[in-house]
């Protein structure tokens, strides 16, 4: 098979568990949109004793989720989270799958809403090779585990560092960290994070007056 | 069949032969309070279990059955040759709930009319039928009765309490009721209120019986003939939103029974096949069921409404620790997913453990007792992994009270 293409960080490799872990609290209430099986959720209750919910589209999953004592709610993120009540979370995690729903904007409002503290790993379509790939082979980015062409590819929506603050400014949404992910690892300083972070790793809250009413 | 005066044999994969059991609780000077206000006792209860109870008492479950089902949940009564127990792919060895593992319980209802003291029961006080004269009875009456059961049975806490649709009702009332007494809950194509699009049917339903001539007052007894038409009309009716468009559809489309064109007869009552099942159905129910017990338990389901007596449903499940496990299915309209969610929301929001699933079904209502693999798939992890939690909470408890008699 000729040229190396470049592939996007594998959905479920590009970042670990423990960054994301790293930046729960113990005793929080967590709720994983896109759990999987709830390996994530069953490690944030056994070792930092959160309180857990999952959300996910995938029957079987759900059961795997049930036999580790997961609990999972089945739903569909480009349905809404309507049935998650507002507040009802200290962190709500969603790790590359904001490219992948239909409407990402709302998605992230509803994190805030449902949760104080947005936990988000996006992939970044501003890297380097893609760019490098898009402009000398002319051929679409596609990812490590999945032969994806942009016709069956379940990511949606391409967005870069720059794109994602100008949304989080959009939705009045404080970025409270962006942590470049650069061969697999959190680079907090790194140099040209937009050119050279395969992902990146968001911890959000919401923006406006919240903070200076608690604070009055 | 070749051999008509061979013994019937039982197809293998169900449990076998079963027997109903009869216990009298709730008497005197212990008789039951009903919600209405009216102590009421001795009771009756007819029951089933099917599989072994553990010696750590850790392995039961509690199946709570729909509005017209029966304690026979699965195998087969002496002499019964046709249709085995009405859940009987789902119970049995090496089934969703594994009688090989499981201890499995079920009971007919307060009020019911297979075993359980009910409307057709003799009234020691006058020597005649309860009828109409029966008490007012509501679900949260009916689960009372399933408690004090378990209690008799030496059981403290069971496994797990399962039901569809009048049972989801009763599983979940339990839990708001008895917090301590389970450890999982499954709760099948239910709400926590019915709609008042199923409080109309059931309307039409108590209207079609009260209106037989033969109806009397519910006082029926000792006649010939009860109220036939009125109970079959109501069954026929309530049927109906048991299916849907699709299984309909599938079922029959605009078939007719016996010919294949219109006869242009006004005489002719049903020529669709469609009429004739629902002839059928109705001719059925009657064989079986008491006309009075289904207005109780109508009445029953319509007044339930967890919200309304516990101030919320979040206030009524938040004091059980169970593991909460939900199911609706996409064609139920008698109970729709939203109803569901509705459920699922106020569980989040009280912290509890809850899962979640639609269902995909063409089934309609009627899907929670015909779709069992998917069920199977759902209920099996949750019934391992929580008799697990209940292993390792013994464990615990042990080591802290051996603890404590250190430090004493």
């Amino acid at each position: 098979m000729g040229k190396k293409r470049y592939c996007m960080p594998d959905p479920q490799a590009a970042i670990t568990d423990e960054l994301l872990m790293q930046h729960i609290d113990r005793d929080s209430r967590v709720i994983d949109l896109g759990c999987g099986d709830g390996r994530l959720l069953e490690k944030l209750r056994d070792d930092h004793g959160c309180s857990v919910q999952g959300v996910e589209v995938d029957l079987s999953e759900i059961h795997t989720c049930i036999g580790r004592g997961v609990p999972a709610i089945f739903m569909d993120l480009d349905q809404g989270l309507s049935t998650v009540p507002d507040d009802a979370f200290d962190i709500a995690v969603l790790s590359q799958t904001l490219q992948q729903v239909r409407h990402p904007a709302a998605v992230l409002s509803e994190m805030l809403r449902i949760s104080r503290r947005a936990l988000v790993v996006v992939p970044n379509f501003a890297h380097w090779r893609i760019r490098q790939q898009v402009v000398v082979s002319g051929r679409t980015p596609v990812t490590q585990s999945l032969p994806y062409s942009w016709y069956n590819t379940p990511n949606l929506h391409f967005m870069s560092m720059a794109d994602f603050r100008e949304l989080a400014g959009r939705l009045n949404v404080r970025i409270v960290h962006e942590i470049p992910i650069i061969a697999g690892r959190s680079r907090r300083r790194a140099w040209l994070p937009n050119v050279r972070a395969e992902s990146l790793f968001y911890i959000l809250e919401r923006g406006d007056s919240d903070d200076s009413s608690a604070s009055a | 069949m070749a051999n008509d005066d061979s013994e019937f044999i039982p197809d293998d994969d169900s449990i076998g032969f079963v027997e109903t059991q009869q216990v009298t609780l709730f008497e005197a000077p212990n008789e039951l309070c009903l919600e209405s206000g009216v102590r009421f006792g001795p009771i009756d209860v007819a029951y089933e279990t099917y599989g072994t109870l553990s010696p750590e008492k850790d392995n039961a479950i509690f199946v709570c059955h729909a509005l017209t089902g029966d304690a026979h949940v699965a195998g087969w009564h002496d002499g019964e040759t046709k249709k085995p127990g009405w859940w009987n792919d789902f119970v049995g060895p090496g089934k969703g709930l594994d009688t090989n593992k499981y201890f499995v319980i079920c009971a007919n209802v307060l009020s019911g009319c297979t075993g359980t003291t009910g409307p057709s029961s003799i009234d020691p006080k006058t020597g005649k039928q309860y009828g109409l004269h029966f008490p007012f009875i509501t679900v949260g009456d009916i689960v009372k009765v399933h408690s004090a059961l378990v209690e008799h049975l030496g059981i403290k806490k069971l496994l797990a309490v399962i039901g569809g649709s009048l049972g989801g009702m009763q599983a979940l009332d339990w839990a708001a009721r008895f917090p301590d007494q389970m450890a999982a809950v499954v709760c099948l194509a239910a709400a926590a209120k019915l709609s008042a699009q199923g409080i109309a049917f059931n309307v039409v339903g108590r209207r079609a019986i009260f209106t037989d001539p033969n109806f009397n007052g519910g006082e029926y007894y000792d006649e010939p003939e009860g109220p036939r038409f009125g109970l079959a009309l109501a069954r026929m009716v309530a049927h109906i939103t048991y299916l849907s468009d699709v299984s309909i559809e599938d079922k029959f489309g605009r078939r007719l029974q016996n010919s294949s064109h219109f006869e242009y007869n006004l005489d002719q009552e049903t020529e669709f096949q469609v009429g004739s099942y629902l002839h059928y159905q109705g001719k059925r129910f009657v064989e079986r069921f008491d006309a009075n017990s289904y207005l109780c338990l109508t009445h029953a389901m319509d007044y339930f409404d967890l919200a309304e007596e516990h101030g919320s449903i979040r206030a009524a499940l938040e004091k059980s620790n169970a593991n909460f496990l939900l199911a609706s299915y996409t064609s139920d309209w008698l109970f729709t997913t939203a109803q569901s969610l509705e459920l699922v929301s106020e569980l989040v929001k009280g912290k509890r453990n809850v899962s979640f699933v639609e269902l995909t079904s063409s089934k309609g209502h009627d899907a929670f007792l015909l779709e069992i693999e998917p069920l199977e798939q759902l209920v099996r992890p949750l019934l391992e992994r929580t008799r697990l939690e209940m292993a390792a909470q013994r464990q615990q408890k042990a080591a802290g009270s051996s603890g404590d008699k250190h430090d004493g």
